[in-house]
């Protein structure tokens, strides 16, 4: 096999750089992994597009179209009023049925029944040495909305050439889907999509893999491949970037996830906006758990029918450390590969903190479960204790595998100090980054909101 | 158990929003909270959370603690009977040393626990915030570093000065950047020094009733006199090891702190990098003093430095305290060994200051900011020269 520039693609099976060893941060064992079979279930009844999802485009979206009116998969549906060439598209043909809003009548959701038959609207297949024919197709279809920019995790903007495209091919969240099981029968979209990223950045795209990783990854062509060995968040975008090339200030990159790459491959390739999305459900309060075939913001209804153990539980789109909380009328959030049902934690525990009813996980050796690294725990929505100030130290930084003080950085952020959010490295660090600090803190400390508070006001000041 | 959630219950509207007793809601929170973890559920941010809070962590430490309550309560008792010479040997008298030690030691623990929490309930419901778990450790600390013969009203006056001054002005437990504990003894120390220092204040009991000839001397009090030579004929090395030697409650006693110290190095509550670096940096001062024969203290080599007094004491409970001590991984050996260095040089050096690892703490308590501020520079640094590559 001989790739574009004559290579022998097999030389690509030995990865760019060396295996990057990362020791700090935590497998978290759950009950309710997802064996790798596909379950065939109906078709989700309805699809949502969530502008909400997209950070820095809350600023209420333009809609394109009223309820009732009938779109093609890869119809423009909302528009941002900042950037009004950042569109949100169908992922289905159908009719949209209704627009949820939240808090100041912001919109939440468009929701769309799909038609019984698919149909795509047609975009001009781009050439690989056009970046702007590249823009107008990834911008029209809507697919642009799957980039993600650094610092800040906000939308890519169109106007910026990225110093660097990220993916990471492994997740290491809690229950997390495997990547190379999700990308299977599309490997060559997959590859075609890495082909496209390369034309939107001046520099390289660069996969982080795990040592396990699909052999898939290593035949990119036209992306370096770095392995990273270690407990999650080895599989933390943020954290590769860190390892790779770290974000300094004045730098922006852009990041992807593999199933959105190959999503932009066929678009590149076909034509048409196929938002194929493989979704793992997983969880300790599933009956069955595996692997689904649908499409960005499928309905989650239809695969929890019949399947929940219990009433009290929490549905989750995402993992249990990141994810958001959806309604059982919910819908997958527009990134989401995963969705995640646990038990409530509702209920009142006598002296728990002393003597704890039930086993827990934990990076804290005051427990016995800590000693036991391979159990799997049912575990429940319970904070297990109540909110104080900052008092344990160095329990964020064996959690998070960068050269980085995090509960510095937190504190920065509190007294709003620009200098030291700058120097402590708040560009670098979006919330899944750091969210093992929040689910290991003594002091229950709600990490991700500091640091979103801080990332939005670092936008403000920019 | 259904019991008490039931008179919990029945209490709770009262405090509660639109309530008679609204204005305590904080205090009643902090009963039922210790009672029962709240039936809460997390609403942002992960949606799972370890099982390890403050209250925990806190109790963890007060168990660390026991051993060297356990046995200082039967040392105050031990080291009476042997004044009065009436239980001179170790193994007679058991129950009469721990009942006197029990008469000597529980009230100090009542006081300073009735006081500090009676201040921390106040602080809470007035500034309405939740009653931090802080002072649990602190109120077994305060006791256990006093000598055995200091009046409860002065335990009541300290605790109170340590916990307004020195905590509740900062903000409270976690913002506070002295050593509550510490501060207790240090207003004392220097408030009323007859009271903590010198060779009469560490046996309880009345002194009219002890035998002829007997001094009261600490360990270090008498080396520092009388060199290696004098203790030797004082005192076994035996019985610095095991803590059978007059001195403050808590801090005689290798074995109650080894065992402490392994708990809270097990559990990893306690930083066994400030222990160690605190140990390592009073070693080698002591070996530097022994080596270069400076007086006083000539030829006492550093493992007998290290089993008098309370270097070990305040290694392992008052250095590692994680909110005064430096929060960085690297600054905190850095501050161990200041802490060790300091305290020696105190301890040997300054004819003023029979001990040193108070001072060295508070002093290094007030720099661990600092040598934080190294760490973080040279982090920042590394940082922004990556932005002008």
């Amino acid at each position: 096999m001989q790739d574009h520039s004559g290579a022998n693609v097999l030389a690509r099976l030995v990865p760019d750089s060396a295996s990057i060893k990362l020791t700090r941060g935590l497998n978290l064992k759950l009950l309710g992994s997802a064996p790798l079979v596909r379950l065939d279930l109906p078709v989700a009844a309805t699809f949502a597009v969530r502008p909400m999802d997209v950070p820095g485009l809350e600023s209420i979206p333009r809609l394109l179209h009223q309820v009732g009116d009938s779109v093609l998969a890869g119809d423009p549906v909302l528009a941002s009023k900042v950037n009004p060439e950042v569109v949100f598209s169908s992922p289905v043909s159908g009719a949209i049925v209704e627009v949820r809003r939240g808090p100041k009548r912001a919109i939440t959701e468009v929701v769309i029944e799909p038609s019984r038959q698919l149909d795509f609207r047609a975009f001009r297949k781009p050439s690989l040495s056009s970046r702007d024919q590249m823009l107008e197709t990834l911008l029209g279809s809507g697919a642009w909305t799957l980039l993600r920019q650094r610092p800040f995790n906000t939308f890519a903007d169109p106007a910026v050439t990225p110093r660097d495209i990220f993916v990471s091919c492994f997740d290491s969240a809690p229950l997390a889907p495997d990547t190379g099981f999700l990308l299977q029968g599309r490997e060559e979209a997959f590859l075609a999509g890495l082909r496209a990223l390369r034309t939107l950045t001046s520099g390289e795209v660069h996969l982080g893999v795990a040592p396990h990783s699909s052999d898939l990854f290593r035949w990119a062509d036209s992306a370096r491949v770095h392995t990273f060995d270690g407990p999650h968040p080895a599989g933390a975008v943020g954290v590769q970037i860190h390892h790779i090339a770290p974000i300094a200030k004045g730098h922006v990159v852009w990041t992807i996830k593999p199933q959105d790459v190959a999503i932009i491959g066929t678009l590149v390739t076909e034509g048409i906006f196929d938002a194929r999305r493989t979704v793992a459900f997983t969880g300790p309060q599933l009956k069955r758990t595996g692997y689904v075939d649908t499409r960005l913001g499928a309905a989650v209804a239809p695969f929890l029918g019949g399947n929940l153990k219990s009433e009290r539980v929490r549905l989750i789109s995402g993992n249990v450390l990141t994810g958001k909380i959806i309604p059982p009328s919910g819908h997958l959030g527009h990134f989401d590969d995963q969705v995640t049902v646990i038990e409530e934690g509702d209920q009142p525990e006598f002296l728990g903190w002393l003597f704890p009813s039930y086993p827990r996980p934990t990076l804290s050796r005051t427990f016995l479960s800590y000693f036991l690294p391979n159990r799997e725990y049912a575990v429940n929505s319970n904070p297990h204790g109540e909110q104080r100030a900052f008092v344990m130290t160095g329990e964020y930084e064996r959690v998070v595998p960068m050269d980085l003080y995090p509960q510095h950085l937190l504190k920065a952020i509190l007294f709003r100090d620009f200098d030291q959010m700058e120097g402590l490295g708040i560009y670098e660090v979006v919330e899944e980054d750091l969210a093992l600090c929040e689910f290991a803190c003594t002091s229950k400390q709600p990490v991700q909101r500091i640091l979103r508070e801080g990332l939005d006001w670092m936008r403000g000041e920019a | 158990m259904k019991v008490i959630r039931g008179l919990l219950d029945q209490a709770k509207p009262h405090f509660t929003k639109g309530g008679k007793l609204e204005k305590f809601h904080y205090a009643y929170d902090a009963f039922e909270t210790f009672l029962f973890v709240p039936g809460e559920t997390t609403t942002e941010g992960t949606h799972i959370k370890d099982g390890i809070d403050l209250k925990r962590t806190m109790f963890t430490v007060v168990v660390a603690l026991l051993p060297c309550l356990l046995f200082g309560i039967w040392n105050v008792g031990h080291q009476h009977y042997a004044a009065t010479g009436e239980f001179a040997a170790l193994s007679s008298g058991f129950v009469e040393k721990l009942l006197f030690g029990l008469l000597v030691v529980l009230p100090m623990l009542a006081v300073s626990y009735g006081v500090g929490l009676t201040i921390e309930f106040a602080f809470a419901i007035f500034r309405d915030h939740p009653v931090n778990e802080g002072f649990l450790v602190s109120g077994i600390l305060i006791p256990l570093i006093m000598p055995p013969t200091v009046p409860l009203w002065m335990i009541g006056l300290a605790t109170a000065f340590a916990v307004v001054i020195g905590k509740e002005a900062f903000g409270g437990t976690g913002m506070n950047i002295l050593n509550v504990a510490l501060v207790a003894r240090v207003f004392l120390f220097f408030a009323y020094p007859p009271y903590m220092a010198g060779d009469a204040v560490w046996v309880a009991g009345d002194p009219s009733r002890f035998v002829d000839g007997y001094s009261g001397a600490t360990p270090l009090a008498v080396a520092y006199s009388g060199g290696l030579t004098a203790l030797d004929q004082s005192y076994s090395l035996e019985n610095l090891f095991w803590g059978v030697i007059p001195g403050s409650i808590g801090e005689t006693s290798v074995v109650a702190i080894g065992l402490g110290a392994l708990l809270l190095i097990v559990t990893g509550i306690g930083s066994w990098r400030i222990m160690g670096s605190v140990i390592a940096g009073a070693a080698a001062t002591a070996l530097l003093f022994q080596v270069t024969g400076i007086q006083p203290y000539s030829g006492v080599p550093p493992h007998y430095h290290l089993l008098m007094g309370s270097v070990l004491f305040a290694a392992v409970f008052m250095a590692t305290d994680p909110a005064t001590a430096a929060q960085t991984q690297p600054g905190k050996y850095v501050y161990g060994l200041l802490i060790g260095i300091t305290g020696m040089i105190i301890r040997v050096l300054n004819p003023a200051y029979p001990e040193g690892w108070m001072l060295a703490i508070l002093l290094l308590n007030v720099f661990a900011p600092l040598i934080d501020h190294w760490f973080i520079s040279a982090n920042m640094k590394r940082r922004n020269a990556r932005a002008l590559q």
